[in-house]
């Protein structure tokens, strides 16, 4: 862990901030998009082919993101913090990193035990991570759902939090993390 | 995964000891909240969350009960039939086959799809009854189903299901699930109750004309002389980006010869299927029939006019013949709209609720028991 916490920084880096909106809008839109595919027959392909590479983009860029984190200076917790609140913080944060980095490979893998072919765009399509076998499909399946629920419960979580404290504590934890260059303060 | 989340508590800790006055953020007493406004705070809070979680339950369509879903499609093919378990639950009773598809290079002009190139890919297919009996009777008027995935050389795939009807009895999935619903055996007759049928054909005028262009030619005797159908219009894109509708067509090699009616074993057609096999590998065209603007392609009930160019691509042959409990073919859910790069869905709402409902009765279907089936291995090697 290279981070270096200089005193001034209360924001964490420009590339660690793009990374997390970006996401934030891309597993929202995924999260829906699952939800809304499962219950849909006229929108269901339409949906899928999105599904799918979005998935795909998600996986390489959850890779990028954690590198990034480990290379990136973070600023310290608010002061308001309990350490309590800096431990649920801290493994909040690891299940969403593992959410995002462990549920497109499921995806992948659920798809390849199927022996669907992985279609990205196009004749763009990915190599089978898993050898056709419906059993393993069925549970990969189900594994799916379940990390789906998780992760839309830790976003909630997530969101939770950073309301209560923007909200209630009114701490400027949110300026951590806002898209725009906070005041030095 | 991210244990530097600790590290960052333990240098935030430690920073905070050195510099104890400067860690807290200038709001760090800001003015308290009165108690009508703490609780303001947490209810907008409450609305906010509410507010994600009703959105997402909305998408999912936990709002609308009513609304047609991959679901409800299934459940309905389930009430009629049973659950049988691992089996399909339409086109439940099938038997395997491979073979290889010998493209002539012309359906290059319609279609950039490297399928279409000369030369020959593999194929693993599936020959299937209508309806979600596995141990049904053959009869020859139940629809017959040929579903065949063609391995490209690229590692793409191109999967169709088709049956021998030339038209489909419903244009879209409300109707089709209406008419599943109407057809659904009465509790005290056991069977469909006529009255139902008949309101449905009343209400669905395109339904009776498709069954007269059915019922206008005889099923053939076999599985090897019948004639497999596209039914639903798909969008061809060739190299230069042009875009075509067609459907395609098997068209047998073997001659057609009506069916007759006599006294026949329960597994007559896929007996039949499996001795013409052995007999000698069994071939069709496949024809690609290409729109005029102005033909239907969203609707698969309408027939497109005589003379519409037909382009023959190439040879599919089938050569051997296996039980579904030793195929994975029997583990292939033939998509319609597993289509390589050069093919694309028409506007045809048949085609995305297709893909959808055989992907909800795959999911069942894989991960309960698998019981043999009816084709079994030594049916296949009598």
């Amino acid at each position: 862990m290279s981070a270096k916490t200089t005193p001034d920084r209360q924001q964490f880096t420009g590339s660690m901030r793009f990374l997390h909106w970006l996401m934030a809008a891309m597993v929202l839109a995924m999260l829906g998009i699952g939800i809304a595919m499962v219950a849909s027959l006229g929108d269901y392909h339409r949906l899928v082919s999105i599904h799918r590479p979005l998935g795909i983009l998600i996986l390489i860029l959850v890779v990028i993101r954690y590198v990034n984190r480990r290379l990136s200076s973070l600023p310290p917790f608010p002061a308001t913090m309990s350490p309590q609140e800096r431990f649920a913080a801290s493994a909040s944060e690891a299940l969403l990193y593992t959410l995002l980095l462990v549920q497109p490979l499921v995806g992948w893998g659920m798809l390849s035990a199927a022996r669907y072919p992985i279609v990205l765009f196009g004749s763009l399509h990915l190599f089978p991570i898993l050898p056709h076998s419906v059993m393993l499909c069925a549970v990969l399946r189900r594994t799916h759902t379940f990390l789906a629920y998780l992760l839309f419960l830790a976003f909630l979580a997530h969101f939770g939090a950073i309301l209560f404290h923007t909200l209630i504590v009114r701490d400027g934890m949110l300026s951590r993390m806002a898209p725009w260059r906070a005041r030095a303060r | 995964m991210a244990p530097s989340g600790a590290n960052q508590d333990a240098k935030t800790t430690k920073r905070s000891r050195e510099l104890p006055s400067e860690t807290a953020p200038t709001e760090k007493h800001p003015a308290p909240l009165t108690a009508g406004n703490m609780v303001a705070r947490l209810a907008a809070i409450g609305v906010l969350l509410l507010g994600v979680v009703g959105a997402f339950l909305y998408l999912g369509g936990w709002f609308s009960p009513q609304k047609l879903t991959p679901a409800r499609f299934v459940d309905e093919f389930e009430r009629g039939n049973g659950i049988h378990s691992g089996f399909r639950r339409n086109h439940a009773k099938g038997v395997c086959v491979r073979g290889f598809f010998d493209s002539n290079g012309q359906g290059a002009r319609l279609s950039k799809a490297v399928v279409f190139k000369s030369g020959r890919v593999p194929v693993i297919g599936r020959f299937s009854l209508g309806g979600g009996d596995p141990h049904a009777t053959d009869i020859l008027s139940t629809v017959r189903g040929l579903g065949v995935e063609f391995s490209l050389p690229d590692g793409e795939q191109w999967r169709t299901a088709m049956i021998n009807l030339p038209v489909f009895p419903f244009k879209d999935p409300q109707a089709f699930y209406d008419n599943l619903v109407a057809s659904q055996p009465d509790p005290n007759t056991h069977k469909p109750d006529p009255a139902k049928g008949a309101a449905f054909l009343a209400s669905h005028p395109e339904t009776a004309r498709a069954l007269a262009i059915i019922k206008g030619r005889a099923p053939s005797s076999g599985f090897d002389n019948a004639a497999y159908y596209s039914l639903n219009a798909f969008r061809f894109v060739n190299a230069e980006g042009a875009s075509t509708y067609v459907r395609w067509t098997l068209a047998p090699v073997q001659p057609y010869e009506a069916g007759t009616g006599a006294s026949q074993d329960k597994n007559f057609l896929f007996d039949g299927l499996i001795a013409s096999i052995q007999r000698h590998p069994l071939q069709w065209h496949v024809v690609m029939t290409v729109a005029q603007p102005g033909d239907a392609t969203d609707n698969a009930t309408i027939q497109w006019p005589e003379g519409r160019e037909q382009v023959d691509v190439g040879t599919l042959t089938l050569d051997s013949v296996e039980s579904e409990e030793t195929s994975p073919a029997r583990d292939i859910n033939f998509d319609p709209l597993v289509l390589p790069a050069g093919m694309a869905p028409s506007n045809d709402p048949l085609l995305s609720a297709r893909s959808a409902v055989y992907s909800q009765s795959f999911t069942r279907r894989a991960g309960e028991t698998k019981e043999p089936s009816e084709i079994t291995p030594s049916e296949v090697r009598k």
